[in-house]
């Protein structure tokens, strides 16, 4: 039977291992997600974009490459769904934005503002994501 | 309880269940929110609450694991902790952080990065504080004659949850980078070395409650800790299928996540089996309860659910949505917030010298609340399963479905209020225990 300097090797000989190999593949994954992600498309706007995305917690309610709450919908795709002026119009609004029921906290942003997050949003939209999100396969056309 | 030290955990498990109740109470704010009732959110917004419930939860998890630490490591290390008074400190300085920090969530004071919204000038703050309990914790472990495996676990882990909070500190310019980094924190914490905080406390209260020999279970439990990080290190990739990474995380994600749930089954049984072999009938039956429904429930919550949604083919439909959590729910309860419980079901009577064993209330609280936590993994369930089903798979819009599933909401709430009418028992019995007392002393040392 296993004894326990056995299960002691075990342990620690797999963890030096994957941590290595996890590791290995970090670094070979930052070399390849500048590619990925158009990195050079990256701007000063689309960085003040991320900046007040964070300051503002989006994410608190929305999902952006599918990360977040589950309140408020996913935004990865929302530039080529809603197109610019929808969304600089939301942003701007000093109400709470409210189509549907579900309620948006006012930002009242400035028009510079909302021309920054705008420029993130576009930005991640472009990303590859491996093919998420997936096409409606159910989806009704008529 | 044999050394004066112990004392100390008490005050970190009372903080836990204020923690807890407010956490709750946040919770109920954004489950009424879902249903079509967001009436607070001039005041307080869905991302407020949001971040305050996750942030609480964490930070009474972090407060119980503290707590456990300065109550198992005299006992393990037959020695009083190296101080008390900085034990108090440390507690004190991290309920001031933590209350700054909910407070500022109030008023748009955060970084809205899932899980790590604490802002950053108060990161450094926790940084410190949890480097003064590794500290006090560490030199005890280092005077000590004898060391276990099961208290060098528990530490290992500890440190390991402490450096690991520091990638998620670095700020970065491209939202899938700072993703990428995001996950060293959140993934491997809760399916790495918080797992080996488990695994550590789960194995001290077998070798208490069940008197099977102590190198037993310290075998196993380096062989369920090797199977955590065999599998959970590149495990890590099931959260960088879709952000922006390099394909092959799908192939390494899947494979290995899906070995992930190996871990925890390997905890049920463990569990299990130690308590069929266990020789003596320990006196303390909730405690008991608690240990072995852990070992249970993680397997349900993590394992059973988070399998069911960390193959790539699923998880391109689940990812983000309420599925998710559905699963965060029970897997966040059976393997964290239970574990908490057990201990202090096992620590209280030692630490108060009442040998409140088997109150009715205890052994109504451990029911209710998994009871309660079940009916809302389900409503959740439901919620997902449909939220999938009309939004991804039918291209229904995103707040039309979300109407759609407002009843299931109804039935979180409700099952919400069953779980927390279970929270409350079990503080009832906490509070009946009364304070720490030093004629515990030895009066009550366990059998063990
Ligand atoms: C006690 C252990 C675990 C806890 C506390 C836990 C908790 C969570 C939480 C809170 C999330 C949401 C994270 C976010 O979106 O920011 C999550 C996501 C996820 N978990 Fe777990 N989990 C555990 C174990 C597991 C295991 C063992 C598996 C796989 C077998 C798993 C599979 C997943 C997957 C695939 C996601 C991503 C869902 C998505 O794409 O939206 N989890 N988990
Ligand atoms: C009265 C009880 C509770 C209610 C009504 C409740 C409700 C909720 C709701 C509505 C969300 C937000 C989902 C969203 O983003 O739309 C949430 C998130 C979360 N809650 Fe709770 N909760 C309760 C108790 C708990 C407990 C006891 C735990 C842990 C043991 C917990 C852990 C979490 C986690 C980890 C998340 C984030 C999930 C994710 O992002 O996938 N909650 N909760
Ligand atoms: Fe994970």
């Amino acid at each position: 039977m296993l004894s326990k300097s056995q299960a002691r090797l075990f342990f620690v000989v797999g963890t030096i291992f994957f941590s290595g190999v996890f590791l290995w593949l970090t670094v070979d994954t930052l070399n390849k997600m500048p590619a990925q992600t158009n990195a050079q498309n990256i701007s000063p706007e689309v960085n003040r974009g991320k900046v007040i995305w964070e300051d503002n917690n989006c994410m608190g309610c929305h999902t952006l490459f599918g990360e977040g709450a589950y309140y408020a919908p996913e935004l990865t795709k929302a530039y080529e769904r809603r197109g610019e002026a929808y969304i600089r119009a939301l942003l701007m609004s000093p109400t709470p934005w409210s189509p549907q029921g579900r309620k948006m906290v006012a930002y009242a942003m400035t028009e510079q503002e909302a021309n920054d997050v705008i420029a993130f949003i576009k930005w991640a939209g472009e990303v590859d994501l491996n093919g998420f999100p997936a096409e409606p396969t159910l989806k009704q056309t008529n | 309880m044999k050394f004066k030290s112990q004392k100390l955990a008490y005050y970190f498990f009372s903080t836990c269940m204020l923690l807890l109740c407010l956490q709750i109470t946040y919770g109920f704010i954004m489950g009424f929110a879902h249903m079509g009732y967001d009436n607070l959110h001039d005041y307080i917004p869905f991302n407020t609450a949001r971040a305050v419930h996750t942030n609480l939860l964490v930070v009474w998890l972090l407060t119980g694991f503290m707590g456990a630490a300065y109550f198992i490591i005299p006992d393990e290390t037959q020695r009083e902790l190296y101080s008390t008074k900085l034990g108090f400190i440390q507690l004190i300085s991290l309920v001031v952080v933590g209350v700054v920090a909910v407070i500022g969530f109030h008023f748009n004071w955060w970084e809205g990065r899932k899980f790590l919204e604490i802002p950053r000038p108060l990161d450094f703050l926790v940084v410190i504080n949890v480097l003064t309990f590794l500290f006090n914790i560490g030199i005890t472990l280092f005077r000590a004659e004898r060391s276990s495996t099961t208290s060098i676990v528990l530490y290992t882990g500890l440190v390991a949850a402490a450096l690991l909070y520091l990638p998620g500190m670095i700020y970065f310019e491209n939202q899938s980078v700072d993703s990428y980094f995001r996950w060293w924190v959140v993934h491997l914490w809760v399916e790495g070395v918080w797992e080996l905080i488990m695994g550590g406390i789960l194995a001290y209260l077998l070798i208490k409650l069940t008197g099977v020999d102590r190198e037993v279970i310290e075998k196993w439990l380096y062989v369920i800790v090797g199977l955590t990080f065999l599998s959970g290190i590149l495990g890590t990739g099931h959260h960088y299928y879709y952000i922006g990474a390099p394909k092959y995380w799908l192939m390494v994600g899947g494979i290995f996540s899906a070995l992930e749930p190996l871990a925890f089954l390997g905890m049920a049984l463990f569990a299990v089996v130690m308590y069929r072999r266990s020789g003596r009938e320990h006196p303390n039956k909730i405690a008991l309860l608690w240990t072995i429904g852990c070992a249970i429930m993680s397997f349900v919550g993590a394992g059973f659910l988070g399998f069911a949604h960390t193959l790539p083919s699923v998880n391109l439909y689940t990812h983000g949505t309420l599925v998710t959590a559905m699963h965060g729910h029970l897997a966040f309860w059976g393997a964290y917030a239970m574990i908490v419980l057990a201990i202090i079901s096992y620590a209280m009577p030692m630490i108060t010298g009442r040998k409140n064993y088997n109150s009715m209330y205890g052994m109504l609280a451990f029911w209710i609340c998994n009871i309660g936590m079940l009916g809302m993994t389900g409503a959740f369930a439901v919620a997902g399963v449909a939220q999938v089903y009309l939004e991804r798979k039918t291209g229904m819009d995103f707040t039309l479905v979300q109407q759609e599933i407002e009843p299931h909401f109804l039935g979180l709430v409700l099952a919400a209020t069953l779980f927390t009418t279970g929270v409350l028992l079990y503080i009832y019995d906490f509070y009946k225990y009364g304070r720490p007392n030093d004629e515990a002393l030895v009066a009550l040392t366990d059998n063990g």
